[in-house]
């Protein structure tokens, strides 16, 4: 590593501290409907989507019918892109003439996208027309995104209020995050990225003549757009195959900057909001503690993995498969980014980091993605987390546990229980079947512990959400794209219904006032507790299977063996 | 009770008890109770079945044999854990039992007395008791007076007036009258007596599990599926690396070697043990002679963050005391202490009785023959408002002397044709002010002066409430004082707060007021008027002494009736949930060094070359002999470590009181760390031991 990269590393750090407040306190004026700066742009809009709709903004619903709303609106999103994708072919804007997609990658791209995880076993460009693209995925990137944040605020309306059933209206939740955040911050986003010289058009693919006089296609359409939301909304799913890597998605050091930026953006800002939300901005900063400390201790891991003497090529870098335009620290700040932030967007292979640092992406999702994580998903994760050690750790200093002034009882213990099996069963339960039978073994492109790692991996991305592929593995089979697409259900539904439930009884709580008796969350002994808690919970459960993964492979590439 | 004699924490009789118990337990339908040693009692019968098998087909493996016994031996270790906290309050039971022989109860039917079982008799039966005669049933004494020796529940030898009416109405049953005859009402179904439900409760056997209990019962739970998974995927991620280096399917993981693992990383330790926590909570409660009503509420007590306690009795000692005596113009302060002593002898209150003391003390003088001073003592009367002493001098003089509140000597000197000093008022005034009680003296038409009569704090009281603070907890005086005298008092015992003058009524109020802002409230009381608020606080202590009534109320009774106790309840509380909280800790920070026990020794031989030893061995950082010894070694350090902290368990941890952060940070070092650092060392040494 050189200065340039430390630098470079810093000042991607400095910014994202600096936007968090900045970014978070318009979020919170937002989701408060107090007064903000996108009210004479967008207003109208707002007050014309609820008389359309016939929503009552100001109506307030308890945990079911919250839930309720948000779950009938994600399974009519689901249904609508799994029906065009079937029929595409009789589907306008689609000049490449793409066929239809079969039954079980459009099922499995339909929940990808609607669960805010982005998996892609297709070839975007071989497989997806504009039409799908764009009123299909683009759509559901935003409001995969506005759910995760939906969830995030009946979580917290649960923990500031006391004696309440309401937590908020689904429906106004779901178009004030749309609206006022995603949408102007994508557009906003989207233009730079043009100026960068992302493409941005209608056009046919062309075909054009290499110097080796081969023809070669060159793939086009409404890039920009989807790549500014794919980024913010944490949703990671590529307008082309090669994702971030592909000159035509990220084509300056610049825009790669602002991608990686854009990645941790939202999620990050939104402790901020929390901690407005629930009445202490220590609160929120506690979290972001937790999360950027997480985040920088798998960064310097999986760098020290890239930079370290190797007895393959010893002190060359493992170049293959890296961002080779950007170098070696890009391409490692994005891997751990993408991985902890439930994003999945990536500008080198995960497939061909150091075993080590591919361990650190595949841990970072494993944890349950809440690093920074998705956006609102990432949050209410790691409240899931708190309420753990609250309860733990709570007892200790002799009281009920109580987490700001809520008394953390078996509902809450049972239901955050829960949240924390529902990604881990598919992980191990799945990744465990497919490394036994056939049509799980065939798909694999290398052998030995790699080829482990890389079914574990795709696993680890559908339960966390995530979307990146460790690539190496085909996963456009009947197989992977059922038991991926079922992971990606589990995983998302999995944790947001509890985390509802917990923010429903949370909700009906009174608050107990704060004391020398009280245990403190907001202080560095609780970002150490919670750090521990997170890792030991994550890595007491999938030691045994990363030890047979990646950890062997790094153990044997230091012998001198790779796969 | 057995409070009184030391019991030590473990006697032989207990635990050859507890040890037979163990192995009664093993009984599936109360090992099902506890799910993750039941966990371990599956795997204990698989594992059985398979050394079974193996001998009938030839090839016994030792190995799995010393498994099996280790797990089995993790069972019996966790039963014997709550077998022993269940013993002790079993040897209580016992000598609770012994008073509750079959007595005969004489029983008034129609203003006949009629002699029955006392089994037979119903709530509302009027019984007639004795002297001699063991009260019969929990009831309210509804006519007479009586000794009675309460020393079969309290432990406490010396006898207690029971009387109808007042605050001491109550009468427990198995208690004994000593003198006197009392009716008394049965308030008490059979079956549901006050020492009933101390057996049944020190028993264990109508124990339910508490709020918190269920709470930390779903997350160990849930950690042991977390680990099931782990341990049962196993298998699959093992064969695709058998196959990818190369080695026959036959070398994958057997199932006692899978069930080792799962045990050792399931919360074995405080699953085995949370019982006798909770057990041993109630023990360490009725230790201080106090009863719980159950089990939820020594859980809230951790939880109290407000306390309303009684000035008189707990935070100042019952009675006030003289401590001073400030003289009135002309007049020598010799003269005053003397009169004021004179106008005491036969004044039996306390209050008199501090006069006298202090005349001695500071002036020495003495006690004189009350007869020979052809002295009358005039009594205290409602109507007087004051006492004294009439008396003739050598000379054949009549002298009156008195003492009183300042109102009643203004009037007995004005009738004496004398008048009440100015300076004397000040003083008065002055002494109010301050929280004292001010007590004139006046000789005939002369007043002497004031006797200072003071609320005595009790010692130590400030330090206990600067404790209570620091732990968060809000201290309440509540007082019949008026405002001036209560801020006084509250002020030198350092309570954070104080209601004057309250009401009963007042007392309900303020607990509903406190518990609407979320705090959790204790209070300790006695009287039928404190009934209501003991049973709206979240811990009502109500005292022995103390009414029928109270007693239903609370949710504790405290049999030395002791006002302060209230604090070592909630100090009880707390340490229960510390000592939940710090073993779980303990338990799961353990799995580490399990971990890095027994992967290595299943994956020894995965991407091994000729010499079979595979690079995982690299994770093999305690250096263990065979990978036999390694996952042998990893199981007995988890059975044992159950019993090595069956002591803890049962004392609780050691308790300090010091703020929630403190507390979390030492508990953390001890526990966490310790918990992470101790089976390197144990694993280790067990290892050197099997390899020896």
């Amino acid at each position: 590593m050189i200065t340039r990269d430390f630098i470079q590393i810093i000042l991607f750090i400095v910014l994202l501290i600096g936007l968090t407040p900045v970014l978070g306190n318009y979020m919170f004026k937002v989701f408060n409907g107090k007064k903000h700066i996108m009210i004479p742009v967008l207003g109208w809009l707002e007050k014309l989507i609820y008389k359309f709709t016939g929503v009552n903004s100001g109506e307030e619903a308890n945990w079911k019918t919250y839930t309720f709303g948000l779950l009938m609106f994600n399974l009519i999103g689901f249904v609508f892109v799994f029906l065009i994708q079937l029929f595409q072919a009789y589907l306008p804007l689609n000049p490449a003439h793409l066929t239809n997609v079969s039954w079980h990658s459009a099922f499995n791209t339909s929940v990808s996208f609607m669960t805010n995880t982005n998996w892609q076993g297709y070839a975007g460009e071989t497989t997806m027309s504009y039409f799908v693209q764009m009123i299909g995925l683009t759509v559901q990137n935003f409001v995969s995104a506005a759910t995760g944040i939906a969830v995030l605020l009946a979580l917290i309306r649960g923990i500031a209020r006391k004696t309440t059933d309401n937590l908020g209206n689904f429906w106004t939740d779901l178009t004030r995050s749309t609206l006022y955040v995603l949408l102007p911050l994508s557009i906003l986003f989207s233009i730079v990225l043009v100026g960068q010289g992302v493409v941005q058009n209608f056009k046919t693919y062309e075909t054009v003549q290499t110097l080796e006089g081969s023809q070669q296609i060159i793939p086009m359409g409404p890039a920009a757009s989807q790549i500014a939301i794919k980024q913010l909304g944490t949703n990671g799913g590529g307008f082309f195959n090669a994702n971030s890597a592909h000159p035509f998605e990220n084509p300056t050091p610049l825009s790669n900057f602002l991608e990686m930026l854009a990645i941790l953006l939202i999620p990050a800002a939104l402790t901020f909001t929390y901690g407005k939300m629930v009445g202490s901005t220590r609160q929120g900063w506690t979290i972001f503690s937790v999360m950027l400390i997480l985040l920088i201790a798998g960064l310097s891991i999986s760098l020290y993995a890239e930079y370290a003497h190797n007895p393959i090529f010893g002190n060359l870098h493992l170049m293959e498969g890296k961002e080779t335009r950007f170098g070696i620290t890009n391409s490692v700040l994005w891997s751990t980014s993408t991985s902890a932030a439930s994003n999945g967007s990536v500008n080198a292979m995960h497939d061909s980091l150091s075993p080590i640092s591919g361990m650190i992406a595949m841990i970072n999702i494993m944890l349950g993605e809440v690093i920074f994580g998705g956006v609102g998903a990432g949050l209410y994760g790691m409240v899931i987390f708190i309420i753990l050690t609250v309860f733990i750790a709570g007892l200790m200093v002799g009281r009920t546990p109580e987490y700001l002034g809520k008394k953390i009882n078996a509902f809450e213990v049972k239901m955050a229980i829960i949240a924390v099996l529902a990604p881990n069963i598919v992980i191990l339960l799945f990744a465990a079947w497919a490394s036994v039978i056939q049509p799980g073994l065939s798909s694999l492109n290398n052998s030995g512990p790699h080829g482990l790692s890389e079914i574990l991996y795709a696993y680890s991305s559908a339960a966390g959400n995530n979307g990146s592929a460790f690539a190496g593995l085909n996963a456009n089979t009947m197989f992977y794209n059922l038991t991926l697409g079922i992971g990606m259900l589990i995983g998302r539904f999995g944790i947001i219904i509890p985390v509802m439930a917990i923010a429903g009884s949370m909700g009906r709580k009174k608050i107990t006032p704060l004391s020398a008796g009280t245990f403190r969350t907001d202080n560095s002994l609780f970002i150490i507790l919670l750090i521990g808690v997170i890792i030991i919970i994550g890595g007491l459960t999938h030691f045994p299977a990363l030890s047979l993964g990646p950890v062997v492979e790094h153990l044997l590439m230091n012998l001198g063996i790779t796969f | 009770m057995s409070t009184k004699q030391n019991t030590s924490l473990f006697n032989k009789k207990i635990l050859l008890q507890a040890a037979k118990d163990s192995v009664m337990k093993l009984n599936p339908a109360l090992q099902v109770k506890n799910p993750v040693i039941f966990i371990v009692a599956i795997g204990s019968i698989l594992t059985t079945i398979i050394v079974f098998v193996g001998i009938f087909q030839g090839n016994f493996s030792s190995f799995n044999l010393q498994i099996c016994i280790w797990l089995w031996f993790t069972v019996l270790f966790a039963n014997f854990s709550e077998a022993i906290a269940e013993g002790r309050g079993k040897a209580q039971a016992e000598s609770l039992r012994k008073n509750r022989v079959q007595t005969k109860a004489r029983k008034m039917d129609n203003k006949k007395e009629v002699s029955v079982y006392a089994t037979e008799l119903k709530k509302g039966d009027i019984v007639v008791c004795e002297s001699g005669d063991v009260i019969p049933s929990d009831g309210e004494v509804i006519e007479g007076i009586a000794s009675v020796d309460e020393s079969a529940i309290t432990g406490e030898s010396a006898p207690v007036i029971r009387e109808s009416g007042g605050d001491r109405s109550a009468v427990t049953g198995g208690t004994k009258v000593i003198s006197d005859r009392i009716l008394i009402r049965i308030t008490s179904e059979q079956g549901n007596t006050f020492i009933d439900r101390m057996i049944a409760l020190v028993e264990g056997a109508k124990r339910q599990k508490t709020p918190n209990e269920i709470a930390l019962s779903i997350l160990l739970s849930g950690l042991s599926i977390i680990f099931l998974l782990a341990v049962v995927t196993l298998p699959a991620f093992f064969s695709y690396s058998l196959s990818a280096s190369g080695l026959p399917m036959s070398n994958n993981l057997t199932l006692p070697v899978l069930i080792a693992l799962l045990v050792c990383l399931i919360p074995t330790t405080i699953g085995g043990l949370l019982s006798a926590i909770g057990i041993s909570g109630m023990d360490r409660l009725l230790q201080r002679n106090v009863i719980a009503t159950s089990g939820r509420a020594i859980e809230a007590a951790g939880d109290v963050d407000v306390l309303l306690l009684d000035k008189t009795g707990t935070i100042t000692l019952g009675n006030r005391m003289a401590t001073d005596f400030v003289p009135a113009e002309n007049v020598s302060i010799e003269e005053l202490a003397d009169a004021a002593q004179f106008a005491s002898l036969s004044d039996e209150t306390p209050e008199g009785r501090s006069i006298v003391i202090l005349a001695k003390e500071k002036f020495n003088i003495r006690g004189r023959e009350v007869h020979q001073l052809n002295a009358t003592f005039i009594p205290f009367t409602a109507q007087s408002r004051m006492s004294g002493v009439d008396y003739k001098t050598e000379e054949g003089t009549f002298h009156n002397i008195r003492k009183g509140s300042s109102e009643a000597i203004r009037t007995f000197v004005r009738n004496n044709n004398g008048f009440f000093p100015q300076n004397i008022q000040d003083v008065v005034n002055e002494l109010a002010r301050q929280g004292a009680t001010p007590l004139v003296v006046a000789e005939d038409k002369r007043v002497l002066g004031v006797i200072h009569l003071k609320d005595i704090v009790k010692g130590g009281i400030k330090q206990r409430f600067a404790e209570l603070r620091q732990m968060g907890i809000k201290t309440v005086m509540i007082t019949g004082d008026n405002a001036l005298t209560a801020a006084a008092i509250a002020a030198e015992a350092g309570v954070d707060d104080f209601m004057a003058e309250a009401t009963p009524e007042d007392k309900l109020k303020r607990i509903r007021e406190e518990q609407a802002n979320g705090h959790l409230v204790g209070m300790i009381g006695d009287g039928t008027n404190d009934a209501p608020a003991l049973a709206q606080a979240d811990i009502g202590i109500a005292m022995n002494t103390g009414t029928q009534a109270a007693r239903e109320a609370g949710n504790m009774v405290d049999l030395d009736s002791n006002p302060t106790k209230l604090i070592e309840v909630v100090e009880v509380g707390k340490q229960l949930l510390m000592t939940r909280g710090a073993l779980t800790t303990f338990s799961i920070a353990n799995d580490v060094a399990k971990y890095f026990a027994i992967i290595p020794a299943i994956a020894i031989s995965l991407y091994s070359g000729k010499n079979g030893i595979g690079p995982l061995s690299a994770l093999n950082v305690m250096n263990l002999g065979s990978p036999q010894s390694a996952i042998l070694s990893a199981v007995i350090f988890n059975a044992i470590i159950i019993i090595l902290l069956v002591p803890l368990a049962l004392r609780g941890v050691h308790y300090r009181p010091v703020s929630a952060n403190n507390a979390l940070i030492r508990n953390l070092l001890i526990f966490g760390l310790g918990g992470i650092i101790a089976p390197f060392i144990g694993i280790k040494l067990i290892d050197i031991l099997i390899n020896l």
